[in-house]
């Protein structure tokens, strides 16, 4: 059992409602995610929180990164149910008891998940921030049937940004990994 | 973020009754919603989550009729091929739209009731915004604007409605059935998002705590051969910049009836049923269509930062006429 994260921390520094001190909220006391094959319950939760809040904050799993928290990067991509979310915009209250997936549930006993190995062979990063998103987008990508040519996945994969730009490295692997059929 | 307690909807009447408070918001998505409350401009107190609404989730196309529950996904519905075969401006409406994993939340009628994306309405520490304060001005007037409307734009807001799938309902005669605790009503798109001209707060003629429960669209000649063309500053994912949604019933090279609607430059979903009416019994020339175009964008009106939007938004009504010109049986 993890305890919430105080009101005030999840205000934000930005915004107004910080400078005041927040209201009690009513905590939601039942909540429960299963993460990477691996149920976790919360004892209480902050309404306010979104799927990124819980993954990094309450279960440290630091690899879904935060990025525009608008919707707009997607480096804060992960799987809900299969299917790719920002998980930004997602109130975790609203995919309790739902199944996620995040870059640290990928790889297993030691071996890297083809689309990871194929992001560093085709040198498909450079300061790796939007990797994790990058890479569950393109799992997610594939899966959808999306990754049948590179304009297709240039399209598929636009919701999530590389202002490195590795994108034509990028567009390789999903390609390289699409066309083992191996996902 | 503003505190808020949340609920999460266990039937449709549950909803109803704890949506009517003056200070709750129903989440579908959450992509309009979330996004305005950390920005702190949607700051209820109290969110009702209708997800677990399952009556509203499904999509059934009839050989008459398209229905469309209101919180069936985006990217679902967009990939449905009969959609994409018998109603092609439709679905395309739908996947060029934001990003795939925004699509894989977004639902359908939450889609229709998105906010402006206006930065002066987005940012709370601007005071002008009719939309956010009413009364207090529009910073937009005189400020950054090229995003901004050309048509149904008012002294008050200035605002673009931001959303493609309404665009596309919105030539093809939609309706769209709202539930509120005094029970079912039917409005059609055309009246569903209000003018500007009166109070820009006020988006829809939905009134407060009913809920969007499905979408339905006439199946049509022109429906069948439709398209929707959007021009972005972007090749993906990026709002609107002109978008048109046309569809065409053919007689022989004549136009038998058109169905225009603008996108990306007007403060609504906009109908431009003079274009409609010129082309009526013509056949589709490139004069034809320009001149078409030209009715579409009479009295628009340019800001200090948008007047290319009017001749960018008639050369995107022409190219989707010959778009479908091309297509023609």
């Amino acid at each position: 059992m993890i305890a919430a994260v105080s009101a005030t921390a999840l205000a934000g520094a930005n915004d107004a409602t910080a400078q005041v001190q927040a209201p009690p909220v009513a905590a939601i006391t039942s909540f429960r995610l299963c993460v990477n094959g691996q149920d976790h319950d919360l004892a209480a939760l902050d309404p306010r929180s979104t799927l990124l809040d819980v993954l990094r904050d309450h279960l440290d799993l630091t690899g879904t990164k935060p990025g525009c928290q608008a919707g707009a990067c997607g480096a804060c991509t992960v799987l809900v149910g299969g299917r790719r979310v920002n998980s930004c915009l997602t109130l975790a209250a609203a995919v309790h008891g739902q199944e996620v997936t995040t870059v640290e549930g990928l790889a297993h006993d030691g071996t890297l998940h083809p689309m990871q190995a194929a992001f560093i062979e085709h040198d498909a990063f450079q300061c790796g921030y939007c990797t994790p998103g990058q890479i569950l987008s393109a799992i997610a990508c594939i899966r959808e049937g999306n990754a049948g040519s590179d304009q297709d996945i240039r399209e598929y994969m636009s919701g999530n940004l590389c202002r490195c730009g590795a994108y034509p490295n990028i567009v390789a692997a999903v390609k390289a990994v699409a066309a083992t059929g191996n996902i | 973020m503003q505190p808020f307690t949340y609920h999460r909807a266990a039937s449709l009447a549950d909803a109803l009754s704890r949506g009517a408070a003056s200070d709750a918001a129903y989440l579908a998505g959450g992509t309009t919603l979330v996004d305005l409350m950390r920005m702190g401009v949607m700051r209820p107190a109290s969110v009702i989550d209708i997800n677990g609404l399952e009556e509203l989730r499904g999509v059934r196309i009839d050989a008459e009729i398209f229905r469309f529950g209101a919180l069936a996904p985006m990217a679902e519905t967009a990939a449905l091929p009969a959609l994409r075969e018998r109603a092609p401006a439709l679905a395309q409406s739908l996947a060029l739209a934001a990003s795939p994993q925004l699509r894989n939340m977004a639902t359908l009628g939450g889609n229709i009731l998105q906010r402006t994306r206006c930065s002066y309405f987005r940012d709370v520490s601007v005071a002008e915004c009719n939309k956010r304060n009413p009364g207090s001005g529009c910073a937009a007037l005189d400020g950054v604007n090229r995003n901004h409307a050309v048509l149904g734009t008012s002294d008050a807001c200035v605002a673009t409605m931001p959303s493609d799938w309404a665009v596309a309902l919105a030539a093809f005669d939609a309706t769209v059935e709202v539930v509120g605790q005094r029970g079912m009503r039917r409005i059609p798109i055309a009246s569903f998002h209000s003018a500007y001209a009166d109070d820009p707060a006020v988006e829809t003629t939905m009134a407060h705590g009913e809920i969007v429960t499905a979408i339905t669209v006439p199946a049509s000649a022109a429906l069948r051969h439709s398209v929707y063309l959007k021009v972005r500053d972007r090749q993906s994912y990026a709002f609107a910049l002109a978008s048109a949604a046309v569809g065409l019933e053919m007689d022989g090279h004549n136009v038998r009836a058109a169905r225009i609607a603008l996108g990306g430059v007007a403060s609504r979903p906009w109908r431009a049923e003079e274009a409609e009416s010129a082309l009526a019994g013509h056949p589709l020339t490139e004069a034809t269509a320009e001149a078409a175009s030209h009715l579409a964008f009479e009295g628009a009106r340019p800001l200090s930062e948008n007047g290319f939007k009017i001749p960018l938004g008639r050369r995107t009504l022409v190219e989707a006429l010959m778009t479908l010109r091309g297509t023609a049986t």
